[in-house]
Parts: structure tokens; C-alpha cells; sequence
């Protein structure tokens, strides 16, 4: 029997106002997170993995993006649950930050230059936690070791721009970890970093993702980081998950289409030099991600299928169990 | 006799200066490079930030002046040339950008856009301008009907296909490719590596593809060199790089890369600590203060380049240890 889910998301449908018609970037998204687990959203740009973070996080750009449908259901610390689509500014600012933290892609943009690491860690601590001035400083130089910040007493008193990019994405995880949230938002957390680097960022993920049995939401474009922080993956293209199930499971046996062309482009280490040698182009998926404006008729992705049908043109497939935890929304799944 | 190679770089090194009248360190981006690119043949330059890729790239077409070191092509020497004759000899040579959003004008049609450095070179008639992007474009498999379209219309891909098209329509001989498919989307990245492999080969291009991602470099690479603070750590074939990595750097640079293979996280080697500043770098062994195999007496001398393979070349001075597999 599973656990009941920390973040349970219905029906979402998020959409876009662009020269006056909505443009849907979300649709038909169902996503359950299971408290102590990390699952990653997968995709390519346009795919609708930022916008799902982001409607989760009631971050979507004002009066241009909008939830038009859909349940956000969030069990928060104090065993609450609320549905995170139907509520705004206020109410939202309680739960982020303290129920949920969130880490981005670039640590500059969550991190104010004028004021010192240390208090904007010590901040939220102060808000959500109602910590005195002196205990939330004590905190957060705590913190600041527990993220692998070498000499935090020192690293407290400095500002950003003092920091290198490593150690910056240290401090705004410290930061999304100062409450204590059952739930963190990680979109492209280490896109920007070095890849050596990276490494290290995606151990320390791990690590405080299990001391505190926290359940993570990562966002990424980057299989390999899925395959080496998630449990479960989801893979979203233009919009809609297509494949979702254990990442184990996912990467050996694919069950869409997409899926299984996308791991077959990621170049593997030492692989390349054989299909050099027989004269053979890398293996690719052909053509190019539709516009979210003007989707084709049906599968989105069957103009570019290898698989493709006729009956793919027909309708949006849905997304059918195949075995083994994975659900797959390919009409063919059976013979892939 | 051995073949002249047509880029021969010579104890390159570029140290960048503060501005006037503001303090600040010397950046030192590249220290002593030296390396040879043979006619026809493709080098990877791969590093992370500040390990100098880009300023090499760019030094070679002299797009920045370098402090000290040669920079041959074809035999001319590119560091004593004047701006006239530099012009010409730049003629021979492209330099393909990452960012396929920002290196082409919004204004311009596809067609002004891949005409204009045929222009710029005195191509006449415009009949003869006309034909050559055109020719172009088919070469980089966009339909024709692109000539006349703008930028905008087009996907990230498209892009740097124009790009590309761009470089091909002046008939370089050398090429520099600075991350062309970082910007890219995985799916389209294997694309324009095919094309960019399937064009060097039948126009028998020569060129130097700079990339921070060892695993994108591999298909279209014959050799590859591996930088560290502006300074070579590893050169080798790429077969020979992949299968037999012998720099802990390089090692440790394959090992960080994720690959989506479930069960390959056990066997990863994390790096400690951070990236140096290339303005303030170690001594010694520029890599020595996270090298897992440091010992003191790394910090005590530059290590030179020593050859351990064919047509193989490590700098560290425990190379002869890590051979005999004494250490890993």
C-alpha cells in the first residue's frame, strides 16, 4: 500500500495568455509525490516541466500565466492538506518557504546582493519559525555546514558576489532547507554549474534529502542527473507527461517512444568512437519540438515518431498503465 | 615527411590585465599552449569555466591578442600579421558561436545575413553572393524558402544550422566552433554534431570544436585535448582518451559526467573543493589542490607534458605510477 501522498496533482491545466487566446502549457497533468521521495520531471524546453513547478510553487508570471483547471493537493508540516491551485498571495507566501522550499537554476537570482548569506538564510527562520534574531544567526551558520560550506561562521558575514557558483547554490539550498520544509522544489538546480561541480551538488541533494526525509520535486533536461537523484521519473513533452514510472524501470525499458529516442541521443562515454569507426550518424530524433500554439492533431509527438500511425492522428492518447509502475500515453506502448 | 599541420600553436599564453586605472589581478587564462590541428582533421579543446577553451579559440583568429606564443595556419604566422593582411588570412577561417539567439541580426533576412561576409570579401556579382548562401543552406539541409525569412521564425536548431551556414558560404579552411550545440536540447544536439561531422568530412574542413562536455566532443573529435586553468592536463586520440584516460583530471572529468544508466552512481569519483581562480592559480600543478593523487611534491614544479601512448600526452608527474596501475 502506498503512502498517502505529500503533493497529489489532478487534472492541471496551466495556461499562457498570448496574443489574446490561451495557450494551454500544461495539460492533463497527474503527479503524486510520496513523502521521503524524489521524482524528477523530465523534459526538453517548451515540455511544461518549469511551468508545472511553478504552478506547484504559485510562482506563474502575473496575468499572463494562470492554473484554468486542476488540484494541487499539499499536505504541509502540520498535516493540513490544501489545494495549492485555489489559493493566492497571503496564504501561499505561509506555505512556501516554510512547507516547501524551492532551489533554482541560477543562485544569483534567489539570492539578494545586499544583504549577507547569513541573513538571508537567518530571514525565513525569523518569519516562519518566530526564531529570535540571535538563534535564526546561530541557524543559519549552522545550516551552512550541514550544506558543506567550509569556515560557515566566516562564509555567514560575506555576500554573494564573494561566493564562487558552488558554493553560492549551497547557500540558497541552506536557505530552502532553513524550516525544515517536507517538501523541496529543485528546478535545474545544477544546470549552471561546472560538471565537477554538479557532482557535488547532486551528493549534497542526496544526502540532506535523506537525513531529513524530505520529498523532492527536480525539475531537469538532463537524464543523467535523473538517473542519479530520482526514484521515479516523469517525462513531459510538449505539455503532457508521456511516460512516467521508477527510473530504474524507465531507463531500461522505455515505453514511449519519445522516451526511448531522447535516452538513445544522449551521447554515452565511449560509445560514440564505435559508430565513428562503422561510419554511422549518432542516433537522433528527427525534426524538432512542435509549438505549444499549434499542436498537432492527436499525439503531439507522432509527427516526429518513428512508430506512428494513422490512429495516433485521431486523439490524445491517454495515459494507460504498462506494467511494472510505468504508465505510458503511446497507443503502440505493447510493441515497443 | 610528415605533412605540415595547417594550425600549429606555440606557447600560447594570454594574461588579461585590468582595466586602466582599476586594481585588480592579472587573469591568467592560458599559460604555454601548445598543440597541432592536421589538415582535415578535427581537435577538441574541453575544460570547465576558466580553463581557457574559449580564449584559445579566439586567440587562433587573433579575435583577442595573445600575450606571448606563435599561432601558425597554414604557415603564417597569425600574432605578426598586420590588420590588412590579417583580414585576408582570416578570410580562410570561421568561428561558429553557441548562442544561436544571439549571434544572428533580427533584421536581416536569413539571405543578408549569410551574404553580408561574402560582401564584406568582395564577392561580385551579387548573382555569384546569391548562389553561394543558397548553396549554403542546402549544405546545411534548410529549405530553400529560409533565404527570405528572419531569425525569429526559426527553432534553436534551425539556428545554429544558419550559423553554420554562415561560416560555410565564405569556404573556410578552419573553422572554430565554440560550444555550438551547448544551447541546444539533447535531442536536437546529436543533429547538428551529425551535420557538422558529415560537412567537415566532405569539405575536408579543419577544425577546433570547443566544448565543457567530454561526451559531446567524442563523435566528432579525432583528438582531444583536455584543459584545466589554462593549461593542458591530457591530449590523446579520442578512442585512445575514452578508453584509457590517464590524467586524474580527465578521470575524475569522465566520472562526474551523468550518464542515464541506472547503477552507474556507485562507482563516482566527487571531486572536492571549487575551481581555483585563473587569477590567482596553484602552484605547481594547477590541478593538484583536488587532485585525489596530490602529494607535496606537486606543488613544487610545473609538470611538463610527457608522452605515455601513442600520439598520447599526460601532464603529471605520477604518471609513470598511474600506468603501472600503482594508484587510481
Amino acid at each position: 500500500m502506498m503512502p498517502e501522498p505529500i503533493l497529489d496533482i489532478q487534472d492541471l491545466r496551466t495556461v499562457f495568455r498570448i496574443g489574446g487566446r490561451d495557450i494551454a502549457a500544461v495539460s492533463d497533468l497527474e503527479l503524486s509525490i510520496a513523502p521521503g521521495e524524489t521524482v524528477a520531471l523530465v523534459g526538453e524546453s517548451g515540455s511544461g516541466k518549469s511551468v508545472t513547478s511553478l504552478s506547484v510553487m504559485g510562482l506563474l508570471p502575473k496575468k499572463v500565466g494562470r492554473i484554468a483547471s486542476g488540484t494541487i493537493r499539499f499536505r504541509g508540516k502540520s498535516g493540513v492538506t490544501n489545494d495549492l491551485a485555489q489559493m493566492d498571495g497571503e496564504s501561499l507566501r505561509r506555505i512556501r518557504g516554510n512547507d516547501i522550499g524551492m532551489v533554482f537554476q541560477e543562485p544569483m537570482t534567489s539570492l539578494n546582493p545586499v544583504y549577507t548569506v547569513g541573513e538571508q538564510i537567518a530571514e525565513p527562520i525569523r518569519i516562519h519559525l518566530g526564531r529570535s534574531h540571535k538563534q535564526a544567526a546561530e541557524d543559519a551558520v549552522k545550516l551552512l555546514a550541514d550544506v558543506g560550506i567550509p569556515d560557515p561562521a566566516r562564509r555567514a558575514r560575506q555576500y554573494p558576489h564573494e561566493l564562487s557558483g558552488g558554493m553560492r547554490q549551497r547557500a540558497t539550498i541552506a536557505m530552502a532547507l532553513a524550516c525544515d520544509p517536507a517538501l523541496l522544489i529543485a528546478d535545474e538546480p545544477t544546470t549552471a554549474l561546472d560538471v565537477t561541480i554538479q557532482a557535488q551538488i547532486l551528493e549534497l541533494l542526496a544526502k540532506v534529502q535523506a537525513e531529513r526525509g524530505m520529498a523532492m520535486l527536480f525539475v531537469t533536461h538532463n537524464l543523467g542527473v535523473v538517473a542519479e537523484i530520482a526514484d521515479r521519473v516523469a517525462v513531459m513533452y510538449a505539455g503532457r507527461i508521456v511516460e512516467t514510472g521508477p527510473v530504474d524501470q524507465v531507463f531500461a525499458h522505455p515505453r514511449h517512444p519519445y522516451t526511448k529516442g531522447l535516452l538513445r541521443s544522449v551521447p554515452r562515454l565511449g560509445e560514440a568512437t564505435a559508430l565513428k569507426r562503422a561510419g554511422t550518424p549518432l542516433p537522433t530524433i528527427a525534426g524538432s519540438v512542435p509549438s505549444l500554439a499549434n499542436l498537432p492533431q492527436g499525439c503531439s509527438f507522432a509527427p516526429r515518431c518513428p512508430y506512428a500511425i494513422d490512429a495516433c492522428a485521431v486523439a490524445v492518447p491517454a495515459l494507460v498503465d504498462a506494467g511494472e509502475g510505468q504508465l505510458s500515453r503511446c497507443i503502440r506502448w505493447q510493441e515497443l | 615527411m610528415t605533412e605540415q599541420p595547417f594550425l600549429s600553436v606555440t606557447g600560447l599564453t594570454k594574461h588579461f590585465k585590468p582595466a586602466a586605472f582599476s586594481r585588480g589581478p592579472v587573469v591568467r587564462a592560458i599559460e604555454d599552449v601548445s598543440f597541432e590541428v592536421p589538415r582535415g582533421k578535427v581537435v577538441g579543446l574541453v575544460g570547465e569555466s576558466g580553463s581557457g577553451k574559449t580564449t584559445i579559440g579566439r586567440s587562433v583568429l587573433r579575435l583577442v591578442e595573445p600575450t606571448a606564443g606563435t599561432v601558425l595556419v597554414d604557415g603564417v604566422d597569425m600574432t605578426k600579421l598586420s590588420a590588412r593582411e590579417l583580414r585576408q588570412q582570416r578570410s580562410r577561417m570561421q568561428y561558429i558561436f553557441q548562442d544561436p539567439f544571439a549571434s544572428l541580426s533580427p533584421r536581416m533576412t536569413i539571405g543578408q545575413i549569410l551574404m553580408e561576409g561574402l560582401e564584406i570579401q568582395g564577392v561580385e556579382p551579387r548573382e555569384t553572393r546569391v548562389a553561394r548562401a543558397k548553396a549554403a543552406l542546402a549544405a546545411v539541409e534548410l529549405p530553400a524558402d529560409a533565404f527570405d525569412r528572419y531569425a525569429h521564425e526559426f527553432s534553436g536548431g534551425q539556428r545554429q544550422r544558419i550559423g553554420i551556414a554562415r561560416a560555410l558560404a565564405l569556404e573556410p579552411e578552419l573553422i572554430v566552433a565554440d560550444e555550438p550545440v551547448s544551447a541546444l536540447d539533447v535531442s536536437i544536439q546529436a543533429q547538428i554534431i551529425n551535420l557538422l561531422r558529415d560537412l567537415q568530412l566532405r569539405l575536408g574542413l579543419t577544425m577546433l570544436f570547443i566544448s565543457h562536455d567530454l561526451a559531446v566532443v567524442e563523435y566528432i573529435c579525432d583528438t582531444v585535448i583536455v584543459l584545466y586553468l589554462g593549461r593542458i592536463m591530457e591530449i590523446a586520440p579520442a578512442e585512445t582518451l575514452y578508453a584509457n584516460p590517464r590524467h586524474p583530471y580527465t578521470r575524475a572529468l569522465l566520472s562526474a559526467i551523468p550518464e542515464p544508466i541506472p547503477g552507474r552512481t556507485s562507482q563516482r569519483q566527487v571531486l572536492v573543493g571549487d575551481i581555483p581562480s585563473p587569477a590567482n592559480p596553484p602552484s605547481g600543478c594547477v590541478f593538484r589542490t583536488r587532485c585525489p593523487l596530490a602529494i607535496e611534491a606537486c606543488a613544487g614544479a610545473v609538470p611538463g607534458l610527457e608522452t605515455v601512448g601513442t600520439e598520447h600526452r599526460s601532464a603529471c608527474i605520477r604518471n609513470a605510477e598511474i600506468a603501472a596501475g600503482a594508484i587510481s
